[in-house]
């Protein structure tokens, strides 16, 4: 934007150097009116500017947060849905689904004041309580360039996302009651306290704005994914094992949605990573790159163990890989380069493999479709990697007294970001599981949070919902009238009637 | 008459059904059957996790024939969905007392 005022500002001398010497010939009076007319044009031209960059970051960020949501329904559902048995496909499909409309009810009336408005180091205030206050005035101190309204909904839609990414954990065994239960008091009690402490003014954690303990987390690495995938190991564990695991084979029972979900991931990311820019700057084209680099190089790291281990790459791998790619670029998306984010990708791919397979049986807890495992696992790699790689050369997000950009990173030159890196990783895992398990337990106590042995058996989908997400047996209705079926019905049991009387 | 149940590998179909046309078989059923027997299933892998899958796809054909040429069906469905490995199927022949035609009423080989 400045260079382009800048340009500007060259355009419009030029045009009066041009001007001057058909102005020698003009009366003095005409002269002076030309510069007071000029300085109005100026005005008005640095007001044609910062509508013109307002319009493209606002286009930008209303289009990131539509790819966001886009993340959850029909991304995550379509991943997660894929993934269960036959009989629970429209239960997992619905725990994201309401998520999307439940978050956002409350974030309307108080989550995004928890989060974002002026509170302590932990947690937001309520100024801005039914988003009192929150209009098309731009809030200088988070995005100066968009309307306030566009940072806002821009922000819920992570808010959605990260609940939605817990239901992975418990699927096929919770009861819906109590998935809404323990949503609601998480996203409250452990989503929006995060958010604030990373991304809010005067947050604990916060790197641009003054936090005490800076962790960098670009678009929601501890926020997002070690929260989640941290808490998914607490529910997995509170719930138990799904009856049969693992001596039952609980195979996917459509692995091409979990591809079509796993695809529209990958495209939601870009709003994800590169929207966390804030604007339509080139530091959301840096982490786009990166974005995309991690999970192509993930997606071929996960793919390539399998075959070397197993003997065969598999599609539920690769696009496993990618997912975890993404996950582990979050963090640093907008602070390393692309080809740091290459070896990122590698690392989760691989380190991801591993804790879904290895670790998952050594331990033997039923993470049904390996929240812990990608985003546990993957978020705490990514905040760690980030901490390795970030760059001032990306994103000179410290600075000196002078304006001066400082090192950032470990290879940067900045060794004790790591500290702070695995300080943030331990205060967002601390609060996910004290704070899941205390949740778990009231909404045990109030509802209870497994469904009956029976139920699980019968499958969430009937038991839940009333209904069933695919009907592929024969159709067993009769032909209408029109075609000979319900008329001749009535007539051949009159002529067996007969027949019998006879 | 003679019902022949016959068990075999879901891509032997079109050969099978191809054979008895030529010996003049004027009809057949099919479902999609799961089973085991021999052959043993297959292992899949879904992140790591190794699953052992016991009941292997197959299809069943079932038709009603005279009996009289129950061995040259047998011999017909034998030659089009041998393989000579494990998996091959089996064929299962049962007496019929009697068959009906729906449409006309006909009664015994004549409803065939």
């Amino acid at each position: 934007m400045n260079s382009l005022v800048r340009m500007r500002h060259a355009g419009f001398s030029l045009f009066l150097l041009v001007l001057c010497p058909a102005g020698i010939a003009l009366a003095q009076t005409a002269a002076a009116e030309t510069s007071s007319s000029a300085e109005d044009r100026l005005s008005k031209l640095e007001q044609a500017a910062g509508a013109a960059q307002s319009a493209g970051d606002n286009a930008w960020m209303l289009v990131s947060a539509a790819l966001v949501l886009m993340m959850t329904g029909p991304g995550l559902a379509l991943f997660y849905g894929g993934l269960v048995r036959r009989k629970n496909v429209l239960a997992t499909m619905m725990q994201s689904f309401i998520l999307m409309a439940v978050v956002t009810v409350m974030w309307a009336l108080y989550g995004y004041s928890l989060a974002f408005s002026e509170g302590n180091s932990f947690i937001g205030g309520f100024g801005y309580a039914l988003l009192n206050g929150v209009g098309a005035d731009p809030n200088t101190t988070y995005a100066a360039t968009i309307p306030h309204q566009t940072f806002m909904i821009y922000q819920l839609m992570f808010a959605v996302i990260t609940p939605a990414l817990i239901t992975g954990a418990f699927a096929e065994r919770m009861k819906f009651s109590a998935m809404l239960l323990f949503m609601i008091l998480w996203t409250t009690f452990i989503y929006f306290p995060l958010a604030h402490m990373v991304w809010g003014q005067g947050g604990l954690l916060n790197a641009a704005l003054g936090g005490r303990l800076p962790t960098l987390d670009f678009a929601g690495g501890t926020v997002v994914h070690v929260s989640s995938g941290v808490s998914a190991l607490v529910c997995a564990l509170y719930l138990g094992k799904r009856i049969g695991y693992p001596q039952q084979p609980m195979r996917p029972h459509n692995l091409t949605l979990s591809f079509i979900g796993a695809c529209l991931l990958w495209v939601g990311w870009f709003g994800f990573n590169a929207g966390s820019a804030l604007s339509a700057s080139s530091l959301a084209t840096s982490a786009f790159v990166t974005t995309h680099f991690a999970a192509a190089a993930a997606a071929l790291a996960w793919a390539g163990v399998e075959w070397l281990r197993l003997g065969k790459p598999t599609v539920l791998g690769a696009t496993s890989g990618a997912v975890a790619g993404l996950v582990a670029i979050t963090p640093g998306a907008g602070f390393v380069t692309p080809m740091s984010a290459l070896i990122i990708g590698v690392a989760a791919g691989v380190v991801c493999y591993l804790m879904t397979s290895a670790a998952k049986r050594a331990f033997g807890y039923d993470d049904s479709l390996d929240v812990f495992g990608i985003h546990g696992a993957g978020g705490t790699l990514g905040a760690l990697l980030t901490g390795v790689f970030a760059a001032r050369a990306v994103n000179p997000i410290f600075k000196d007294t002078a304006g001066q950009p400082l090192p950032v990173g470990l290879l940067d030159g900045n060794s004790a970001q790591m500290l702070n890196q695995i300080g943030g990783i331990a205060i967002a895992m601390v609060v996910a599981v004290v704070g899941s398990l205390i949740i778990l337990k009231v909404v045990d106590l109030l509802v209870g949070v497994r469904v009956s042995a029976e139920d699980e058996m019968t499958g969430l989908d009937l038991t839940q919902h009333g209904e069933e997400g695919y009907e592929l047996g024969f159709d067993l209705t009769s032909a209408p009238a029109a075609f000979g079926g319900a008329t001749a019905t009535p007539q051949a049991a009159r002529l067996v009637a007969q027949k019998i009387n006879e | 008459m003679k019902k022949i149940e016959a068990i075999i590998r879901p891509h032997l179909l079109d050969a099978v059904k191809n054979s008895l046309q030529e010996i003049d078989v004027k009809g057949m059923t099919v479902g999609e059957v799961q089973g085991y027997g021999r052959q043993r299933g297959h292992t899949e892998t879904y992140r790591g996790a190794e699953y052992q899958i016991d009941f292997i796809p197959k299809l069943k054909i079932e038709i009603i024939i005279p009996d009289d040429v129950e061995d040259m069906v047998v011999y017909a469905i034998t030659k089009a969905a041998q393989t000579g490995k494990f998996g091959d199927g089996k064929i299962f022949v049962t007496n019929i007392d009697d068959v009906i035609r729906i449409r006309t009423g006909e009664r015994g080989e004549a409803a065939l």
